[in-house]
């Protein structure tokens, strides 16, 4: 087990508002070839946290404190220049919308193609290979490489986009909520593909949803989120059937069971933070 | 389906509807798409029946046209006693009062620009119920009862966060008393926790108001707590229905099987 990424004692706020922590003294660690999700509703700074890792906080945010250790660096103060050296070569991306994510007026091969031409400096018919075997691999038919995003389905899309993510072979691969506008056959089998690149690849993955069913599918590790603070993080068995936390324990009884064995409880705060019930 | 024809609020035989799409690089060819292939529905008073189904099932399309939001091609919808699909003007504004609709997003389906008073208020106002006096209690009294409070009537939709504007959406169908209301992804926009306190929210508000649900959505888990009934389309078509706990334990087509084992969690991806 190898570490790939450290994260310490992370914290953001709003360049105009630094007293307003959105993302309080964060630490976690992922191992090569692991999954760790981060878990937490909306607000939580699950997406920040992960912006952060990739430098891409906007200009309105500042990283007050904290360091992000990638392979060994602290990369955390890195310029634009030296992180697009890393960014799509050794660090993976794949978003929520991949409609919004993919250029409507290019071919999705010539999308696949530009980060191995400008990382790797692949051309011409080595070129049209490898972005046919990535096609192949993401299970896209090589030949769709001449067609537009808005010819291809949401859950093709969703691939193309993971074929760009893999194409240099990262050493990570960050997701943010990468399944959530697909409906839930599609969102099953994009979840087994990740699963199974991350596993071929010996890749590691940072895993950001709002759901504890794709966490029990997919994560190996677990962080919870709540307000900007992780409340509660370990090994996904221990963290879902053992929940530590208040609410941890709280929100995974507002998630309703397949079985419908389980009655719905909605979150009381009064109790989060008193520790007394309302 | 053996249930008595009495004990149900709602019947729907044979609804087709079709949409005309552009097709082709330039739009100058036609695509036809069948949006509802002769589907029927029987809604149990007092019950859920929920409509699930992926995108482009259908689903959105039978909810509008159940409430003749939009014209349906052939079919009948039959509410007390009334097609719906053959009354017009005045007529099927009469029975709307009965029949409301909860929308997925309340951010788009509230009015910025109106007051808490006058969105939960206007059906009162379009349906003449009571005087100015009488509506404002009314209205009062539904803000209360779905969690708000009377101090928000003079409040815009922006000053609120999505789990209250879904009350303020919950309250404006509810303040004409309806009988049927039908629940367009009610839930599906909000965080866990929120969506939580609606679906047990939506399941009082119906024992206390006697109400049937119709519950339109695309997540299983969900459904299996807030519906009694479900009915599962695919490409317009309902491929299969039942009690929901009978569907959930043997499903009888290999579409719903799937559906089901790709609920997250249900399953390890190595299975």
């Amino acid at each position: 087990m190898t570490e790939l990424l450290r994260i310490e004692n992370l914290t953001i706020a709003p360049v105009s508002a630094p007293e307003q922590l959105l993302v309080k003294h964060v630490s976690f660690a992922l191992e090569s070839g692991k999954t760790t999700c981060i878990v937490g509703e909306s607000g939580s700074g699950k997406s920040l946290t992960a912006l952060a890792v990739m430098g891409l906080l906007s200009d309105q945010l500042q990283r007050q404190s904290g360091s992000i250790i990638f392979q060994g660096k602290d990369i955390a103060g890195w310029n634009n220049q030296q992180l697009r050296k890393i960014r799509g070569k050794q660090i993976g991306m794949i978003f929520q919308e991949p409609m919004t994510s993919l250029n409507p007026v290019l071919t999705v091969g010539y999308q696949i193609g530009e980060s191995l031409t400008e990382h790797l400096g692949l051309k011409g018919a080595v070129l049209k290979a490898k972005v046919a075997s990535l096609l192949q691999q993401v299970g896209i038919p090589p030949e769709r490489a001449n067609s537009y995003p808005d010819e291809l389905s949401g859950g093709q899309r969703q691939r193309v986009m993971i074929a760009m993510s893999i194409a240099c072979e990262p050493a990570m691969l960050i997701a943010d909520e990468p399944t959530t506008a697909l409906d839930v056959t599609v969102q099953a089998q994009i979840l087994k593909l990740l699963d199974e690149l991350k596993s071929r690849m010996q890749m590691g993955m940072l895993f950001i949803t709002h759901d504890f069913g794709v966490v029990a599918d997919i994560a190996d590790n677990v962080v919870v989120m709540f307000r900007g603070e992780v409340v509660e993080s370990g090994p996904v068995n221990q963290v879902l059937s053992h929940p530590q936390h208040p609410y941890t324990k709280a929100l995974l009884d507002c998630v309703p069971d397949a079985e419908g064995l389980k009655p719905l409880k909605p979150i009381d705060y009064a109790w989060l933070k008193t520790g007394v019930a309302a | 389906m053996s249930m008595a024809p009495d004990k149900h609020i709602l019947l729907a035989r044979g609804l087709n509807k079709t949409y005309s799409q552009r097709s082709g690089r330039f739009g100058f060819g036609t695509n036809k798409v069948k949006a509802l292939d002769d589907v029927s529905i029987a809604l149990r008073a007092g019950s859920t029946l929920a409509v699930v189904g992926e995108s482009g099932s259908g689903k959105s399309t039978l909810a509008r046209c159940l409430l003749q939001l939009q014209p349906l091609d052939s079919g009948e919808v039959m509410f007390q006693g009334n097609n719906l699909a053959s009354l017009s003007g005045h007529a099927l504004r009469q029975e709307r009062r009965h029949l409301q609709m909860i929308f997925q997003d309340p951010f788009a389906s509230l009015n910025p620009r109106m007051k808490v008073r006058d969105i939960v208020g206007e059906g009162l106002l379009i349906h003449e119920i009571g005087n100015p006096r009488e509506q404002l209690e009314k209205v009062s009294r539904i803000l209360e009862r779905v969690g708000l409070s009377a101090g928000d009537l003079n409040k815009y939709p922006h000053e609120f966060s999505g789990g209250q504007r879904q009350r303020i959406g919950i309250a404006r169908a509810l303040v004409l008393e309806p009988k049927v209301v039908v629940c367009d992804e009610p839930v599906s926009a909000l965080d866990v926790s929120i969506q939580a306190q609606i679906l047990l929210l939506l399941k009082s508000l119906q024992q206390e108001m006697a109400l049937s649900y119709i519950f339109i959505s695309h997540d299983l888990r969900v459904v299996r707590h807030i519906a009694d009934d479900i009915a599962v389309m695919h490409k317009g078509r309902i491929v299969e229905q039942g009690k929901v706990a009978e569907v959930y334990a043997a499903p009888n087509q290999d579409y719903t099987r799937n559906l089901l084992n790709s609920i997250p969690g249900r399953k390890s991806l190595a299975a």
